[in-house]
């Protein structure tokens, strides 16, 4: 059944007849990234208008592949349970050369995390799940759908926009601008910012097809199957992926002779389909035909306009690295602007957000130039070396490491990024918190659900951790005056080693590791995430 | 990175093995068998450094003119 795009409801806003007076946050841009930056802002007590010169959700699946970091980030926007519910999990790739499977990995072989390696679930799907929980702080974020931005100007200390809507135009003002509009970003061309990379001349086809009988044959269980050489496409490649509802994603890869216009059509697509699915019957759902590139602006912090996501990067596809950073961007950037406006830290913390997102994209954007690299051979020599890849790859483990059909989305680490206290730990100053089953007074829970969304101080055993105004407490198999859980498998103690205290930021990321808890360490390590100087 | 001998009393042997691998083979075959060996070696070697050093000193070394 084909996705139904209800459109949400245009008001006419208030600043068509009277000034609005100051916003603190204008997010410019209501698909994942702009309303996961709303809500984050918001579960922080920040209030924010987000505008958006559209009604409906993304049109067509476009991100589908959503990471387990970015599950445990959207289990702290309130959302990441309901959609590991709808979403197909899955954890195994398998890659063949030509008919024949070559290799296949798991990317999360071991027991006791909340969330899978991945799930697919459509973009309108996570959108929709986002936009509901958006509505659920009706005093924090105000959504205007068909308010669209034509024009901004950054006064120093706050932001002037001119917004359009059906019923004309009217100004708006805020502390801090941010764009979440995705990689046509306007607000980045307005700005007249260079966003550089490198563009992939290969063309490539996104199909969406429902269909009751599984391509993945026998096969019960979803998984990513890659093709380089398909035998049922004269292409270089091939990607399938199943999505709810009985919906399957096919990427095919058609060369750089392409005319994109005539490939997205149901005349030319049909074929190619029937060509991998045979006679089972299949109702197109969406398609589309793409370049690859990767790009990015050299700051994402310019005053008091902010870039999150795609208008601040853009990475090729295959490594599902677009969606998947762009949340990370949020996780990075929400308690930080908090922190500023709500005075707990001074202005130049947002420059941090910079410095580990500017390091977060180029990462990604390395690792999907690479497998691009590896999937569209740009010489015959390029060729040459990836066939002989995967010839060896039969007999040979070593050659297996080297297929590159997309690294996939892994956590960003912030080792050694400024807000870090170096440190000697099992789990390092920098890492994402790493999850560990837990059991409380409520009965079974999660480390990443335990620690949302503040400072908070993580001890096992006896160790009691000293009270330090801002920062939440979590113990580990002890008993004390603040929330403690039992570790009955295990895990925690063996991921983290119980005889550490850790401080984990408002993000999940740990930021400081400790051998005894020393407030006056601890209290140096909690000014320093926040940017302040001692 | 070694650029001293290092195969000592079985260069030559090396070297003629070499040549006898690609014996019979066609130009394509040759280049194929050349890439195959590229990659293997360089999994033998498996230091990024010292691959690194010998990727830059073989493409500085100017290819001979006619």
């Amino acid at each position: 059944m084909a996705y139904d795009y209800a459109p949400f409801p245009y008001v006419p806003p208030t600043g068509l007849t009277a000034p609005e007076g100051r916003h603190p946050v204008v997010i410019v841009g209501a698909g994942p990234i702009g309303l996961a930056m709303a809500i984050d802002l918001a579960q922080h007590d920040v209030k924010s208008v987000v505008l958006d010169d559209n009604n409906v959700v993304s049109v067509g699946s476009r991100a589908i592949c959503w990471a387990k970091r970015t599950l445990e980030i959207f289990d702290r926007l309130g959302v990441g349970e309901r959609m590991l519910e709808k979403g197909v999990t899955w954890k195994v790739g398998r890659q063949f050369h030509g008919a024949k499977e070559v290799y296949s990995f798991d990317l999360l072989p071991e027991p006791g995390h909340k969330y899978p390696a991945f799930i697919n679930l459509q973009q309108y799907y996570v959108e929709q799940y986002l936009v509901e929980r958006a509505q659920e702080f009706p005093g924090l974020i105000d959504l205007r759908f068909l308010n669209k931005v034509t024009d901004h100007t950054d006064h120093g200390t706050y932001v002037e926009l001119t917004v359009e809507t059906p019923d004309g135009t009217y100004a708006l003002e805020a502390d801090y601008y941010i764009a979440c509009e995705g990689a046509g970003s306007p607000t980045r061309k307005r700005m007249e910012l260079a966003f550089e990379g490198q563009t992939f001349e290969e063309h490539f086809l996104i199909v969406d097809v429902e269909m009751e009988t599984s391509p993945f044959g026998d096969h019960d269980t979803p998984e990513r199957w890659f093709w380089f050489a398909p035998p049922f496409h004269n292409g270089q490649s091939a990607l399938l992926h199943k999505q709810p509802d009985n919906i399957y994603r096919i990427d095919l890869q058609l060369g750089p002779e392409t005319d994109p216009k005539e490939e997205a059509t149901e005349a030319r697509v049909i074929p190619r389909i029937k060509a991998i699915v045979g006679d089972t019957p299949f109702r197109l759902d969406w398609m589309s035909v793409y370049k690859f590139r990767c790009a990015k602006l050299e700051r994402f912090v310019h005053n008091r306009v902010l870039f999150v996501g795609d208008s601040a990067h853009v990475v090729s596809p295959f490594g599902a690295r677009g969606g998947n950073g762009g949340i990370q961007d949020v996780d990075n950037l929400g308690w930080k602007l908090a922190s500023v406006l709500q005075g707990d830290a001074p202005a130049t913390l947002l420059e941090t957000y910079n410095e580990e997102r500017t390091h977060g994209s180029a990462e990604n954007i390395l690792n999907s130039a690479r497998a691009t690299n590896f999937m569209t051979p740009k010489s015959p020599i390029e060729a040459l070396f990836r066939d002989e890849v995967l010839n060896l790859a039969s007999d040979h483990p070593f050659a297996r490491k080297l297929i590159n059909s997309g690294r996939l989305s892994n956590p960003c680490s912030l080792e050694g990024k400024s807000l870090q206290t170096p440190g000697d730990a099992p789990q390092h100053p920098g890492w994402p918190l790493m999850d560990a089953p837990l059991v409380g007074p409520n009965g079974q829970t999660w480390l990443v659900a335990e620690t949302k969304g503040q400072f908070t101080l993580l001890g096992f055993g006896q160790t009691a951790l000293p009270e330090i105004t801002g920062i939440a407490r979590l113990g580990i198999n002890g008993q004390h005056d603040y929330p403690c859980f039992d570790d009955i498998e295990g895990h925690a103690a063996q991921r983290y080693g119980a005889d550490h205290i850790y401080l984990i930021r408002p993000d999940g990321h740990i930021c400081a590791a400790f051998r005894s808890p020393e407030p006056k360490e601890i209290q140096a390590a909690y000014d320093r995430a926040r940017g302040i100087n001692a | 990175m070694i650029l001293k001998d290092n195969l000592g009393p079985d260069g030559d042997a090396f070297y003629n093995a070499l040549m006898d691998a690609h014996e019979g083979r066609d130009e394509s075959e040759s280049h194929a068998l050349n890439a195959r060996l590229v990659l293997m070696m360089a999994n033998q070697i498996g230091d990024l450094e010292v691959l690194r050093s010998l990727l830059e000193i073989a493409a500085a070394t100017p290819q001979k003119q006619d």
